[in-house]
């Protein structure tokens, strides 16, 4: 299927997904430490196993490497990242900023988040800013792309060519508004969305029909948010302490009746893949193996879903940045002569 | 808790009401508020409304009000100040992520716009971000305004703002 028939970026995510492919992104955490080779270490799990890395941006409100900053690292090795950009740190300002940044610096795609609240963090003193939310930053980057501006209507040279994504989270309530705030997430700029971990599919599939229902499921790609499960006390502190995570009781007792838990939480992780795809509707699976990035590729590789597909390596991407660089390079030709 | 702001939303249809009949009003009183000046006004009307809706919606007095499109909660109670919600934590119980005491104001939005609206989701409009600027400042003066410069001071406007 192909949603839309020209292309908003030159990345990878968007090639696959447009190119009907069943598309796999995974979310690589930023390390506490200025050390470059940390990020690559972590990066290098991934290699040939997913189509992007999403960079969080402070998850769970802790500090952490930025964003910005795993991007720019990640990208020069040509890695195909998907930018998370939250609203609890800067204002549209910086923002605006960032992103002009990271698109320069080859970034493609850009996941725009509200952000956790302060409190849930490591710093709850600090100053909250929500001087946007997601749906607003959605437009105001679909603005800065497509009418070439910043938000206060000034002229951009060159915009930013990138695939905006957002995130769903169809299990909290209200659970009948769901389905019309992806609606709504579609309307402010939503190319792709990126869900909370589904472990109930039940809902899931109840969820997708309304969405098909009201035919979003053809102006967006929908990226289902999947993950291992450490072991059923793991699974049950999830889901009382983390905002937003349903884990339901059957998954908890199929994971306290086996023998090794930490296997059964990847097994139940494939079926879970393997169930989604199966759904009308699901584009692709993104993957949040918080402390267990280690096994994602083992995750990927047996359910199959890439087929016969290698998520292209670093090397062939880089003739991208390559061009860049020569472009770069001509700009600055003029200057020299001088 | 918060009772004042749930009883409001369960009866967003009448209060709906009765702030179009103010809008009416205020149109027709338009020609004098202009000769008196809109800007000496502003201060007594921010009293009025700091009061009432304060009083009814735990209005956080943001001077650009929303609040017919989200089912009369007030968006700026949100700890995230969330213009376009709800967010992806609302607990199970439907309460606040960040204030486990507090329905989520989006929650009660959606509420809100099934009680006001049937069939239509004026919640659905993408809100621009808040200008700064206008904090405190009199959400109906210039709704007022800006309702007359479109329509004339004699046409009478659906509830855009409350």
């Amino acid at each position: 299927m192909k949603i839309h028939s020209e292309s908003f970026s030159s990345g990878r995510l968007e090639r696959v997904l447009r190119d009907g492919h069943f598309a796999v992104t995974a979310e690589i955490s930023p390390p506490d430490s200025a050390d470059p080779a940390d990020v690559y270490e972590r990066a290098a799990l991934f290699d040939g196993y997913v189509d992007a890395l999403n960079a969080t941006d402070g998850s769970g409100a802790n500090c952490h490497m930025s964003s910005v900053g795993m991007c720019a690292l990640l990208t020069r090795r040509g890695y195909s990242m998907v930018m998370q950009v939250s609203c609890r740190d800067r204002n549209r300002i910086a923002i605006q900023g960032d992103v002009l940044g990271a698109s320069a610096m080859g970034v493609s795609n850009i996941l725009c988040l509200t952000g956790d609240c302060v409190e849930s963090g490591d710093h709850p003193e600090a100053k909250p800013v929500f001087d946007l939310d997601s749906l607003s930053t959605l437009t105001m980057l679909r603005g800065m792309r497509d009418d070439e501006q910043f938000l206060s209507g000034r002229k951009i040279t060159s915009p930013p060519r990138i695939f905006l994504g957002a995130a769903v989270n169809p299990f909290a309530p209200p659970l009948d508004y769901r389905p019309l705030r992806l609606a709504k997430k579609i309307a402010a700029g939503a190319q792709f969305v990126q869900t909370q971990y589904c472990f109930d599919i039940e809902l899931f599939k109840e969820y997708m029909r309304a969405v098909r229902e009201a035919g979003s499921h053809e102006k967006v790609f929908f990226l289902a948010g999947v993950g291992p499960l450490k072991s059923a006390r793991s699974a049950e502190w999830i889901r009382s302490n983390v905002p937003g995570v349903h884990i339901p009781n059957d998954i908890i007792r199929r994971l306290k009746s086996a023998d090794d838990q930490e296997q059964e939480g990847i097994r139940i992780c494939i079926d879970m893949i393997s169930m989604l795809r199966e759904i009308e509707g699901v584009h692709g699976v993104h993957v949040m193996a918080f402390r267990q990035e280690q096994r994602v590729a083992e995750i990927v590789e047996c359910s199959g879903v890439l087929g016969d597909r290698v998520p292209e390596n670093a090397s062939t991407v880089l003739n991208c940045v390559d061009k860049t660089s020569k472009v770069i390079g001509a700009a600055n030709t003029p200057e020299k002569k001088l | 808790m918060y009772p004042m702001r749930s009883w409001s939303v369960r009866n967003a249809r009448w209060l709906s009401v009765i702030y179009q009949g103010i809008e009416v009003v205020l149109k027709m009183a338009h020609p004098l508020m202009k000769r008196v000046g809109y800007e000496r006004l502003d201060k007594p009307f921010v009293k009025v409304e700091k009061v009432t809706k304060g009083f009814l919606f735990d209005s956080q007095s943001c001077g650009q009000c929303i609040m017919s499109f989200t089912g009369l909660s007030c968006p700026m109670n949100c700890p995230k100040s969330i213009r376009n919600g709800p967010c992806g934590g609302v607990r199970a119980n439907g309460m606040c992520e960040v204030n486990a005491d507090m329905t989520c104001v989006w929650v009660l939005a959606w509420e809100g716009n099934k009680r006001m609206h049937k069939g239509e989701y004026p919640i659905q409009v993408v809100q621009p971000p808040v200008d700064d600027r206008l904090r405190g400042s009199s959400a109906w003066l210039r709704d007022i305004r800006q309702k007359v410069a479109q329509q004339g001071p004699t046409a009478s406007g659906s509830f855009e703002n409350s």
